[in-house]
């Protein structure tokens, strides 16, 4: 896994543990790793994973069974999607607004743009 | 916990690695030595090991004088140094002969490691390159299972893929009641592995850290370290 220097890397895990339940490698209901099992597959200290699971467990995504491990939790796919139109909103698009603003590009012209696209 | 205090070491009279020298590590974790070379990395190592002895100052480990290389130490200590030679026998009787040794050898540990970089366990340690001889040592310094290990720039002499599988053995070989220290100037290699980064220069201890993931932008060691050994 490669790290980028912006962002904490216990979110960055955390993100690459969503990408893989999105992709169905750990579908609803299925077993995680273990912390430990997790933090050698990505090569990084075990504390930090644990703050990654930790975090995904707070946002609903995971949930511990007491003696049985982590488990990806139900509901987790749409916890998961509410999060990141949530980052969406909140970052994507003010920087796309930004960038519009100093180019000079109206809301019409982004409109056209994507009715080309979704045709394509 | 070892505890480096006021310690003074030198290789001749004249000239001195360490000068009253003092350095803490407490128990459990992973912490990086960091330094540029011939700051006394390796004779810190040394010293910890009994391998050396202090001119001046103490080297203790839970309590006891690092130098009287007591059996019950030196048990729960292993280190891998740079470089090394391994006698010409096979694997299974160098492990039969270290074992008794260290109590809590584990053979599972030894062999999944082992397995884990892909090696064989039926080797002669005689007939080994550079690279293999770094992983077939490495294995036999984590089934040790010791309370402390100390590896020496374990990732000298490893190639990108073998430098991958050493941070997933050693994540995986890691437990809590285990204090790794890494002495290395390879910060990349081994970064996301560390609780701790301590960075010398000869006398002084230039940074001493613990490296709690904050919400913020991921503490840059490498930078850390080019600045703390440039402004100085």
């Amino acid at each position: 896994m490669d790290f980028k220097n912006q962002k904490a890397i216990y979110l960055q895990i955390a993100e690459h543990v969503m990408d893989e339940i999105l992709s169905g490698k750990y579908p609803v209901d299925a077993k995680l790793p273990s912390v430990r099992e997790y933090a050698a597959e990505v090569e990084v200290n075990v504390n930090t994973v644990s703050r990654s699971f930790e975090w995904l467990q707070n946002q609903n995504i995971v949930v511990t069974r007491r003696g049985l491990g982590n488990f990806v939790a139900l509901g987790a796919v749409e916890a998961i999607e509410a999060l990141r139109k949530e980052e969406f909103f909140q970052e994507q698009l003010p920087d796309l607004f930004q960038s519009m603003q100093s180019i000079g590009i109206t809301m019409d012209e982004v409109v056209n743009q994507y009715h080309k696209y979704n045709n394509k | 916990m070892i505890s480096i205090t006021n310690v003074t070491f030198g290789y001749t009279p004249s000239v001195r690695v360490l000068e009253d020298f003092s350095l803490r590590f407490q128990d459990g974790g992973v912490y990086g030595l960091l330094g540029k070379n011939g700051t006394g990395k390796s004779t810190l190592l040394y010293l910890i090991t009994g391998l050396l002895r202090a001119q001046r100052g103490t080297v203790e480990v839970d309590g006891v004088d690092a130098s009287s290389r007591k059996a019950e130490t030196l048990a729960d200590m292993f280190i891998v140094p740079e470089e090394y030679d391994l006698p010409a026998i096979s694997l299974k009787n160098y492990v039969k002969a270290l074992k008794p040794f260290y109590p809590r050898f584990s053979e599972e540990l030894l062999e999944r490691c082992l397995r884990e970089f892909e090696m064989p366990t039926d080797v002669n340690l005689g007939a080994l390159s550079m690279g293999q001889k770094k992983k077939v040592y490495i294995c036999i310094a984590l089934a040790a299972n010791t309370k402390y290990l100390l590896l020496d720039e374990p990732t000298n002499g490893l190639d990108i893929l073998s430098k991958s599988l050493f941070r997933k053995v050693v994540v995986a070989g890691m437990s809590e009641d285990k204090t790794i220290i890494i002495s290395t100037h390879q910060v990349h290699d081994v970064e996301h592995l560390l609780d701790h980064v301590v960075i010398v220069d000869r006398n002084r201890v230039l940074l001493d850290q613990k490296l709690e993931e904050s919400d913020e932008a991921p503490i840059d060691i490498e930078k850390l370290f080019i600045e703390t050994l440039t402004c100085k």
